[in-house]
């Protein structure tokens, strides 16, 4: 379709690539790193799929690369809920200046029967 | 465009030191996620590159195999068994 819009969503795509994975090196925290890394790099990916799309116009490629784009937006915010989770119950203590934990909140009130306690 | 390649593959060498250095399991978990992110980008660049079209299949098939480990591997993490 347009050469010049695929080339600027590529470079929008590995901008964001770059910052989510420098976001994964250097943030303190598994819950943090998560956040960073999924939701950069996610949005960095869908962005070099449209861009192919954009390059290749409406043929086999550009359609496959919109595929692949629904699926990824999809399934990677799936993968990252379930990571987030798991972790929390594999017993990843969160940073020390972290301010709240409201999943650990909600187990205990879950675990208590239902009722939650006012602090 | 060879640019974007070599810029994706710095991410992946970042992505590794994350594996091999992350203190926790859970670490190298999210570690191996986004590189099977990454791996689709590389796979759509190239794609584009040599104006073939079978590399998106390639694509296609990564993203599902990563989500698919990743989902299995948080399951382990919650140590509960796969059929829950």
């Amino acid at each position: 379709m347009s050469e010049t819009v695929g080339i600027i969503f590529f470079i929008i795509g590995g901008l964001f690539d770059l910052f989510g994975c420098i976001g994964l090196v250097r943030l303190p925290d598994i819950y943090n790193r998560l956040q960073a890394a999924t939701k950069c790099v996610t949005l960095g990916t869908c962005f070099i799929l449209f861009g192919a799309f954009f390059w290749s116009g409406f043929s086999a490629m550009g359609i496959k690369a919109l595929l692949c784009a629904a699926f990824i937006l999809i399934t990677s915010p799936t993968a990252a809920h379930a990571l987030a989770r798991g972790s929390h119950i594999f017993g990843v203590k969160l940073w020390e200046k972290s301010l709240m934990d409201k999943y650990a909140e909600d187990e205990e009130g879950r675990l208590s029967g239902g009722k939650v306690e006012k602090a | 465009m060879t640019l974007f390649i070599w810029v994706l593959v710095f991410c992946c060498f970042l992505c590794l030191y994350r594996v091999g250095a992350g203190p926790t399991p859970p670490d190298r978990t999210v570690a191996i996620d986004i590189l099977g992110t990454l791996v689709v980008g590389i796979c759509t660049i190239w794609a584009v590159i040599k104006g073939k079209d079978f590399y998106i299949n390639i694509a296609i098939a990564w993203a599902l195999l990563s989500f698919i480990g990743t989902i299995t591997l948080a399951k382990y993490l919650e140590g509960k068994g796969f059929d829950e």
